[in-house]
């Protein structure tokens, strides 16, 4: 009987299995596993993971910590909006702020050192996409998340947002300079 | 009220129509083709805005249009169709009458109604909010409404078909247990009501906010649900279009399973984990802790994967059997080199389920993989993805389908059938073609959703390298010979459906409950039941090779894209 036919015995749950049949589901078995224990290895053994740090905080609050870095650290302003940028010591936190249709301010780092970047936006969602690198991440209002970072080699590096946030979204680019 | 017991034979494939749900059917059919063809004219504009080299449209109007695109394809043109292909796979193959036809013409109606606020609040401007409608960013309350009343619409559909199996069954309208393409009909509908309950749960308080009745919509709640929504109703599309693929295979061929026990017991996996996938949509946001991220993205150890990859086997393997048995028995591939290539409901299907198994299941694993998705979420790799397996999986699937039950079900001949040949190789290799080339341009980064990518005015823009220029216009081109192979398919069914040559058929007539019920299967000893392809074994040797294929692509893609991770930055 077609499958699209009843079964023709009624106990067909007891036909047994053709061996190749059983051969490719054990292998295919085998595989799921392999690739589910593969993120926990990398999470023990890798170098690239999120840390699940997260803070539920409000815009004003962050903005206010962002200003804090921004008042300490900068050490130029660019572009015709004078968007700073802020060289930041190794090993501190720095705010990025992420809002419509700017990030804000510009992150200077220097090249083997790391740093607790925080990302945050202040009104819809957005995303942090580093390019070359492709690193992307999903950047919430309200949600404080941290990731510490280490930039491997010199350059300039642009951040472009890739979620989607409204009618000038493909405007929202910024530069990371790494030194 | 009398129950309509209106039957009609149909005389090529001796399948019983049952009268009001073949009216259900055509009508349910004929709304997804119509959205199809609306969300076909919006894909060609998003791609022409997309290709660099004509970028045709403004800002406002591509996002408005993608917007567009999205909704009307992946909802209202695969619900409807699979609205359709329920009552198909409830009624007639189960050769019983359709539950409440009344009710199943109310849930139709209110389908249309929603179809109709959604677009006309996409239409409007207001609504430009993509098909994921990310609170806090908001859309026309009719948005959100419209979304609710066409969920409410298919709701009513998935109970209708339940309804149907229980009149099958009390009316002993078949023999044993239900077919095992319902089987896979019934995952789908099972995974439906799910999927449309988490809809209900994200949509009802985002229309209330949309409405000033609710002051917040936390943007991380609103996608953990969203997605329990939006990627579960990818599940239903999988289920259905497997089942699609089980149905071809008996219909072609009359191929029967390998096994019932082992494709059951895969769509059972799928109704046990597919649900979980919310996660892969979650794998970069903030609050929520790996352990519930790996849990979830693998859908507890990968055992929906494996139900995907048992039926990728199953069902070469039911057609290899198949060929066999008529004596194709040549070599590994003679089976496969001699299946009908010319008969487009064979061609579609089966370019389905490779598109569906190479390009679409193995990419869909390798971006649901927790860390591997940094250096690919929201990047145009996304999109590449489930264009291959929404678009090369379940739409060429519901293609093919289209192609036997414009005979069968709306009794006319098909028009252009030369055209008819050529439609799924157009469609299937152009999408293939258009999906790699999305992938490619997503795996250096390009984003999705975006209207400019030369940044052009930017006050600090990225220069992408040439390559990706190179990806993005190739994706261009085959995207335009897909749009050919779609405006193929549309022509042909509309044309066949309004103005092909009719085929006679005998009409109407009463059934009544005693004579529709099944005659008993033939005793059969219990041990010739229990001798199916078991004891032959090694009855696919063809279709194990070519599953071995896959693996070894699966395996090296995958350590491929660890290798590039390794190379990105250290985060912690």
């Amino acid at each position: 009987m077609s499958a699209i036919q009843p079964p023709a015995s009624r106990v067909w749950w007891r036909q047994p299995l053709d061996r190749m049949e059983i051969v490719w589901i054990v292998l295919a078995l085998i595989w799921c596993l392999v690739m589910f224990f593969m993120m926990p290895y990398w999470h023990v053994f890798g170098k690239q993971n999120l840390a699940n740090e997260a803070y539920q905080t409000t815009p004003e609050a962050y903005l206010r910590k962002a200003q804090e870095v921004v008042d300490k650290y900068t050490v130029r302003k660019e572009t015709e909006q004078q968007i700073p940028v802020v060289r930041p010591p190794a090993g501190s936190d720095v705010y990025l702020v992420a809002r419509l249709w700017q990030w804000w301010p510009i992150l200077e780092l220097e090249a083997g050192k790391s740093y607790r970047v925080h990302l945050m936006s202040t009104d819809w969602l957005h995303g942090f996409s580093l390019q070359p690198e492709n690193i992307n991440i999903e950047v919430h209002p309200g949600y404080d998340h941290v990731i510490t970072v280490t930039p491997t080699r010199p350059g300039t590096f642009s951040i472009i947002c890739n979620e989607y946030c409204g009618i000038n979204h493909h405007t929202m680019t910024s530069k990371l300079y790494v030194k | 009220m009398a129950l309509n017991r209106m039957f009609r034979v149909c005389p090529t494939t001796g399948l019983k129509f049952h009268e009001p749900a073949e009216a259900l059917m055509k009508a349910n059919a004929v709304a997804a083709v119509v959205s199809l063809l609306v969300g076909g004219v919006l894909a060609l504009l998003v791609l022409l805005t997309r290709w660099p080299a004509v970028h045709l449209l403004p800002a406002d109007w591509f996002y408005l249009v993608l917007t567009g695109h999205g909704l009307d394809m992946l909802v209202f043109w695969i619900i409807f169709f699979e609205i359709a292909v329920l009552y198909f796979c409830s009624s007639t193959l189960l050769n019983c009458r359709l539950a409440t036809p009344k009710m199943a013409w109310l849930g139709f109606w209110l389908m249309v109604l929603g179809a109709l606020m959604n677009n006309f609040a996409v239409f409007k401007g207001d609504s430009s909010v993509m098909f994921t409608a990310y609170a806090p960013m908001g859309a026309h309350p009719a948005f959100y409404l419209g979304l609710i009343v066409f969920a409410v619409g298919a709701l009513i559909g998935c109970f209708v078909f339940l309804g149907t199996l229980v009149v099958g069954r009390a009316e002993g309208t078949y023999n044993g247990s239900i077919p095992l393409v319902t089987f896979g009909a019934l995952t789908a509908c099972i995974i439906a009501v799910f999927t449309i309950a988490a809809g209900a749960i994200i949509l009802i308080p985002t229309f209330l906010w949309s409405v000033g009745l609710v002051d917040h919509i936390d943007s991380l709640m609103y996608r953990t649900v969203f997605w329990a929504f939006g990627h579960s109703s990818q599940q239903v599309n999988v289920s259905a279009h497997v089942a699609i693929w089980y149905a071809v295979a008996a219909i072609v061929f009359g191929a029967k399973p390998l096994s019932e026990k082992v494709s059951r017991t895969a769509f059972f996996l799928y109704i046990l984990f597919l649900q979980l996938a919310s996660a892969h949509h979650l794998l970069v946001d903030p609050g929520l802790t790996s352990n519930w991220k790996i849990f979830n993205t693998s859908y507890a150890m990968y055992l929906a994967v494996l139900a995907s990859m048992i039926h990728g086997f199953t069902v070469p393997g039911a057609i290899e059997v198949a060929q066999r048995e008529k004596g194709y028995t040549k070599g590994l591939f003679e089976w496969l080199r001699k299946a009908p290539w010319g008969n487009p409901v064979f061609s579609g299907m089966f370019m389905s389920l490779l598109g569906f198994g190479f390009l679409g299941g193995i990419s869909g694993v390798v971006l649901g993989t927790e860390q591997l998705n940094l250096i690919m979420h929201n990047t145009f790799y996304v999109p590449g993805h489930f264009h291959a397996t929404v678009v090369v999986g379940t739409t060429l699937a519901f293609m093919a389908i289209t192609y036997f039950l414009i005979p069968v079900l709306f009794r006319r001949e098909l028009m252009f059938p030369r055209l008819a040949q050529w439609q799924p190789y157009l469609f299937g290799i152009g999408m293939s073609l258009f999906a790699l080339f999305m992938m490619g341009a997503g795996t250096l980064g390009v984003p999705r959703r975006h209207w400019d990518m030369t940044m052009a005015g930017n006050l600090l823009p990225h220069e992408w390298p040439g390559t990706a220029y190179l990806m993005v216009g190739l994706m261009a081109i085959s995207g335009l010979v897909a749009v050919v192979g779609g405006a193929a398919y549309l022509l042909i069914t509309v044309g066949s459906v309004f103005f092909g040559r009719k085929i006679g058929t005998p009409g109407y007539a009463r059934v009544r409950v005693a004579e529709g019920r099944a005659t008993a299967a033939p005793a059969q000893p219990v041990a010739a039941a229990i001798t199916g392809h078991g004891s032959a074994g090694a009855v696919a040797p063809g279709t194990f090779v070519l599953a071995m294929v896959l693996l070894v692509s699966f395996v090296l893609y995958y350590y491929v894209n660890w290798k590039y991770l390794a190379q990105v930055w250290p985060l912690k």
